[in-house]
C-alpha cells in the first residue's frame, strides 16, 4: 500500500489543457478586471484625466494588447459554456472533447471577426 | 485469478471504508457554502457572456469603436439608467466571479495555512476595494463636473 500518491492526478489531453487554458484566461481576465476599473474611476476625477488614460488604449501596441485580451475572455466564455454543458447535459462528459473542438471553432470565427474589426479601426489610419 | 478487490469511496479510512467525517462534503459547519459557490460561477459566467459581448460589442465595434471612446462618451452612456444597471451588474457579477475563482486558485497552490489566508485577505481587500470603487463612480458620475471651480461644459450640459 503507498503512502504517497503515486505519479500525478494530471491526466493530459483535451481535459486538462482546456482547463489549464481557462485557469490561465481566467486569473488574466481578472488582473485586467482590477485595473479597468481603477482607469474608468478616472472620469470622477476629470474628464482631462479619463481621456489621457483611455488615449494610452489608444496606441497600437495597446490595440495588440486589447486583441489578446478579448481573445482570452472569448476562449474563457466559450469554454466556461463547455463546462457548463459538462456538468449539466446528461451527454455532456461522453462529448466533452468534440464539445472543445467545437468551442475552438466557434472561438476561431468570433476572434477572427474581432480581431479584423477593432485592429482595422485602431490601427487604420483616421 | 485472485476475488476481485475491493474498491472504497475516496479518502474512506482503510479500517471502517467510511469516508473519514473530514473528507464529508455535507452537512459540515460550513454548510452548502462551496456547492453554492460552484453553482454560481455556472449561473454568473451564463449572465457574464451576455453582459461582457453586449460591452465589447457596443464599446469596441460599433461606429469609430475604440476612438470614439472618451469622457463624453461615458457621461452619454450613464446618463442612460439601462446602461448603468449594466455595468452595475457586470461589476458586481465579474468581480464575484473572478473573486471565487482566484479564491479556488489560492486553495489549490498556497499549501500553507498561514500563506493561504494572507493571499486571501489581500484578495479579499482588493476586491472590496474595486466594488465599493466601482459602485459609487457609476452612482455618482457627473457628466457636468465642476472643479476647482472651472466648469466642464459640454453641449449636453444644461445652460448655467
Ligand atoms: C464571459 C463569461 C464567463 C463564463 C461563461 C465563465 C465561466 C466560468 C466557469 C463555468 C467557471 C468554473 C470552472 C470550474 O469550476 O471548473 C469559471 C471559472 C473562473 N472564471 Fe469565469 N467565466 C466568465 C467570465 C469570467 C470573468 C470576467 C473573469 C474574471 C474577472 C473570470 C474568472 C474566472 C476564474 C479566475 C475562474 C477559476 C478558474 C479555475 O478554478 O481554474 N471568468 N468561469
Amino acid at each position: 500500500m503507498p503512502t504517497k500518491p503515486a505519479g500525478t492526478l494530471y491526466r493530459g489531453r483535451e481535459g486538462m489543457w482546456s482547463w489549464v487554458g481557462h485557469r490561465v484566461t481566467g486569473v488574466v481576465i481578472f488582473f485586467f478586471l482590477l485595473v479597468h476599473v481603477l482607469d474608468t474611476s478616472l472620469v470622477r476625477v476629470s474628464p482631462e484625466a479619463y481621456t489621457a488614460v483611455i488615449g494610452a488604449y489608444k496606441n497600437p501596441l495597446m490595440a495588440l494588447g486589447e486583441t489578446g485580451l478579448v481573445a482570452a475572455i472569448l476562449f474563457h466564455a466559450f469554454n466556461g459554456l463547455r463546462v457548463i454543458l459538462v456538468d449539466f447535459w446528461k451527454s455532456g462528459p461522453k462529448y466533452q472533447r468534440q464539445l472543445l473542438w467545437a468551442v475552438l471553432v466557434i472561438w476561431l470565427v468570433a476572434f477572427a471577426g474581432f480581431a479584423i474589426r477593432h485592429l482595422s479601426l485602431a490601427l487604420g489610419g483616421h | 485469478m485472485s476475488a476481485a478487490p475491493e474498491i472504497r469511496a475516496p479518502r474512506s479510512t482503510s479500517q471502517t471504508g467510511r469516508v473519514a467525517p473530514q473528507y464529508l462534503r455535507s452537512g459540515g459547519a460550513r454548510g452548502q457554502f462551496e456547492m453554492l459557490a460552484w453553482l454560481f460561477m455556472r449561473l454568473s459566467g451564463i449572465v457574464l457572456v451576455v453582459l461582457i459581448f453586449g460591452h465589447l460589442f457596443v464599446n469596441l465595434l460599433v461606429g469609430e469603436g475604440i476612438h470614439a471612446i472618451d469622457f463624453g462618451f461615458v457621461a452619454g452612456k450613464w446618463a442612460d439608467p439601462f446602461w448603468q444597471f449594466w455595468d452595475l451588474a457586470m461589476l458586481w457579477l465579474a468581480m464575484l466571479h473572478g473573486t471565487n475563482g482566484v479564491r479556488t486558485i489560492i486553495n489549490d497552490y498556497a499549501e500553507r495555512d498561514s500563506v493561504r489566508f494572507w493571499l486571501k485577505v489581500v484578495l479579499y481587500a482588493a476586491t472590496a476595494l474595486i466594488v465599493i470603487l466601482g459602485t459609487l463612480v457609476i452612482f455618482t458620475f457627473d457628466p457636468c463636473p465642476v472643479i476647482d471651480g472651472v466648469r466642464h461644459v459640454a453641449d449636453y450640459c444644461p445652460a448655467p
